[in-house]
C-alpha cells in the first residue's frame, strides 16, 4: 500500500518538477519580451509592437499564476518537501512577483508613455540590459536550488555583484537626467521609470539572499 | 497454555507493550516528525517487521540472556520482567529516557543476587562490551553512511522534489530494516527470561510454518511491542523534538540504518556463522539498546558536523538515565522477589 503510493508519489514529482521548469521558464521569458518591448519603445515610441508584446506579458504572467497555485497545492496537499516547502512556497511567489513586475511596468509605459531623449538611451539601455541579466542569473539560481545546490552560491553571487551594477548605471542615468535642462516635472517622471528598472535587479537580489540561505539549510 | 503461565508472561507482555511504546520513535521519530511518513504507516511496518524480526532471528541474543541468568521458575521470570517493566514506564513517565536492554540485565543480576547464583561473568562481560561497542559501532556506521549518501547526492543532482521522494522511500525502508532488527535483537528483553520457565512444545500454524516453543513466546512478546506501538507511541513520538541534534530527513535516514545495522550485527546468527567460516572476528550476540545505539549514531553525525549543533546537556541528562536502569531495576527485581517468596509464596529459584 505504501509502496504503491511511493510509485504514484514518484509520477508525481516528475509532473511538478516539469511545471517548476514552466514557471521558471515563464519568468525569464517574460523579462525578455520586456526587455525586448522597452528598447523598442525608446527606438520607436509607443505603438502596436509595444501593446502587442504587453498583451504577451500579461499573458505569459496569467499562466504563471495558474501554475504557482497548481505547485503550491501540491506541494502543501501531499505534503512534498515538508522541511524546506514554505522556502520554496516563497521562492516561488517571489519569482511570481518579477513577472508582476514586467507586467506592471510595461502597463505604466503604455499609460503613461514617458519621454527618453536621445541622450539618455544608451544608458537607459545598460540599465535594462543589467537588470534584466540581473534577473536571469536569478532564475538560474532558483534552478539551481532544485537541481544542483552547490551551484546556486556562484549564481546568487553574480546577482549580487549586477545588482551593484546596475545601482550605478541607475545613480548616473539619475544625475544626467536632473542635470539637464528638462522641465522639472518630466525628470521626477524618467526618474520613476528609472527605479522602476532598478527595482528589478533588487527583487533580484533579494531572492538571492533568501537563496543563499535556504541552500544552506538544504545542504544536508 | 495454563491459565497461570499466561498470567505470569502478563509481565513480560507488559515489558513489551512499554518496549513498542518507546522505541517506535527509535525507528520512525524523526520521520513522523518531520511529516514524511505518517504516524500509521509507520506504527503498521513497525509492528509487522518487529514481529517478523522476533520470531525469525530473536534466538542468538536470547541463548546469551539465558546465560547470564537462567531463571528457572516462572514466579522468577514474572518479577524480573516485572521489575524491568516498572522501571522502563516509571522512567519515562518521569521524562528520562531508558533502555530495555539495560532494564532487564539488572533485573536478572538482581535475581542472581537474591538467589545466591552466580553471575556468569563471561557473559556479563559480552553484555557489557555489546553495550559499549553498540553505540560506538552506530556512531561509526554512521560517519561513513552520511559520507557516502553526501557523495552520492552531489554527484547525482537529483531535483529537490525527486530526492524528497526518494529520502521518502528510504525512511520507511530504514523503519522496516530498524523493526525487523529492533525484534530480532530486543524480543530476548521480554521474553528472555520466560524461555527456561516456559516449555512450549512446537505449534504449527496450519501446516505451514512449525512454531518451536521459543518461537511462540517471541511471537507473544512481539504482538505486545505490536500493541505497546499503537496504544503508546503516538504520544511519545510527539514528544520527541527536542532532542540531541536537529536533523535533517536524509541525516534521519542514516541514523536510523546505522542503529538497524549495529542491531542486526549483534542479533543475526547467520551473520556470527559467515563470520566464524571465513575466519574473522565475531561479536556477541548480546541485546543492545536501541537507544543507545541511536544515541550513538546521531553523536556521530553530530561530530561530523563539526560537534557544534550537539546539545550536550542532553547527552548528560541520556546518560544518566543509562545509570539509573539497570540499578534501578536491580533493586526492584530484589525487592520484589522478596515479596514473591515471602508474601505470596512463590517459588523463584
Amino acid at each position: 500500500m505504501e509502496l504503491l503510493k511511493n510509485v504514484t508519489l514518484f509520477r508525481r514529482t516528475k509532473a511538478l518538477e516539469a511545471q517548476i521548469d514552466e514557471f521558471l521558464d515563464l519568468v525569464t521569458e517574460a523579462t525578455t519580451i520586456f526587455q525586448r518591448a522597452v528598447k523598442g519603445y525608446l527606438d520607436d515610441g509607443p505603438g502596436e509592437a509595444f501593446e502587442s508584446a504587453l498583451h504577451h506579458i500579461t499573458a505569459l504572467e496569467s499562466r504563471a499564476d495558474e501554475l504557482r497555485r497548481t505547485i503550491e497545492a501540491e506541494l502543501t496537499e501531499h505534503t512534498l518537501i515538508p522541511d524546506l516547502r514554505g522556502d520554496v512556497l516563497s521562492l516561488l511567489e517571489d519569482m511570481d512577483h518579477l513577472i508582476n513586475l514586467c507586467q506592471g511596468n510595461a502597463y505604466r509605459f503604455s499609460i503613461e508613455t514617458p519621454e527618453f531623449p536621445e541622450e539618455f538611451h544608451k544608458d537607459f539601455r545598460d540599465l535594462l540590459e543589467t537588470a534584466g541579466t540581473c534577473v536571469e542569473t536569478v532564475v538560474f539560481a532558483a534552478r539551481a536550488f532544485f537541481r544542483n545546490i552547490h551551484a546556486v552560491r556562484d549564481h546568487t553571487h553574480k546577482v549580487i555583484f549586477l545588482e551593484t551594477e546596475t545601482d550605478k548605471i541607475s545613480t548616473k542615468l539619475k544625475r544626467a537626467i536632473f542635470a539637464s535642462d528638462m522641465p522639472k516635472v518630466e525628470k521626477i517622471h524618467l526618474r520613476y521609470f528609472v527605479n522602476k528598472i532598478d527595482n528589478f535587479a533588487n527583487e533580484a537580489e533579494d531572492i538571492a539572499d533568501d537563496l543563499n540561505i535556504t541552500a544552506i539549510k538544504r545542504t544536508i | 497454555m495454563e491459565a497461570a503461565i499466561i498470567f505470569f508472561l502478563s509481565s513480560g507482555l507488559f515489558l513489551g507493550w512499554a518496549l513498542g511504546g518507546n522505541h517506535l520513535g527509535n525507528i520512525f521519530g524523526t520521520a513522523i516528525g518531520t511529516q514524511m511518513v505518517s504516524w500509521r504507516t509507520a506504527a503498521v511496518l513497525g509492528s509487522v517487521f518487529v514481529i517478523l524480526g522476533a520470531v525469525i532471528s530473536g534466538a542468538g541474543p536470547t541463548e546469551t540472556l539465558g546465560k547470564l541468568g537462567a531463571i528457572n521458575t516462572l514466579g522468577g521470570s514474572f518479577m524480573a520482567a516485572l521489575a524491568a517493566g516498572v522501571t522502563v514506564y516509571w522512567m519515562t513517565k518521569l521524562g528520562l529516557p531508558v533502555s530495555t536492554t539495560q532494564a532487564i540485565v539488572g533485573a536478572i543480576l538482581g535475581w542472581n543476587l537474591f538467589t545466591g547464583t552466580q553471575t556468569d561473568l563471561t557473559t556479563l562481560r559480552h553484555i557489557l562490551t555489546g553495550w559499549i561497542a553498540g553505540p560506538i559501532l552506530a556512531a561509526v556506521f554512521a560517519i561513513l553512511l552520511y559520507l557516502l549518501v553526501v557523495a552520492i547526492l552531489r554527484r547525482a543532482k537529483l531535483h529537490l522534489l525527486r530526492s524528497d521522494a526518494y529520502t521518502r522511500l528510504g525512511l520507511i525502508i530504514a523503519g522496516i530494516v530498524g523493526g525487523y532488527s529492533l525484534g530480532a535483537n530486543n524480543i530476548a528483553n521480554v521474553m528472555g527470561v520466560f524461555v527456561t520457565s516456559v516449555p512450549l512444545s512446537d505449534l504449527s500454524l496450519g501446516g505451514f510454518v512449525t512454531l518451536n516453543g521459543k518461537q511462540q513466546l517471541f511471537l507473544l512478546g512481539g504482538v505486545a511491542i505490536a500493541v505497546g506501538i499503537f496504544t503508546y507511541s503516538h504520544k511519545v513520538v510527539e514528544t520527541l523534538g527536542s532532542g540531541l541534534l536537529s536533523m535533517s530527513p536524509v541525516a534521519a535516514w542514516v541514523v536510523v540504518m546505522a542503529h538497524s545495522l549495529v542491531l542486526f550485527m549483534f542479533a543475526s546468527e547467520r551473520l556470527r556463522d559467515f563470520l566464524l567460516a571465513h575466519g574473522l572476528p565475531t561479536l556477541p550476540l548480546v541485546p543492545i539498546s536501541s537507544a543507545e545505539a541511536i544515541v550513538g549514531a546521531v553523536l556521530g553525525i553530530g561530530l561530523l558536523q563539526g560537534g557544534r549543533g550537539v546539545r550536550w546537556h542532553v547527552l548528560g541528562h541520556i546518560s544518566l538515565g543509562w545509570l539509573l536502569t539497570p540499578i534501578a531495576s536491580g533493586i526492584i527485581s530484589f525487592i520484589g522477589l522478596f515479596f514473591m517468596q515471602n508474601v505470596f509464596d512463590q517459588t523463584v529459584h
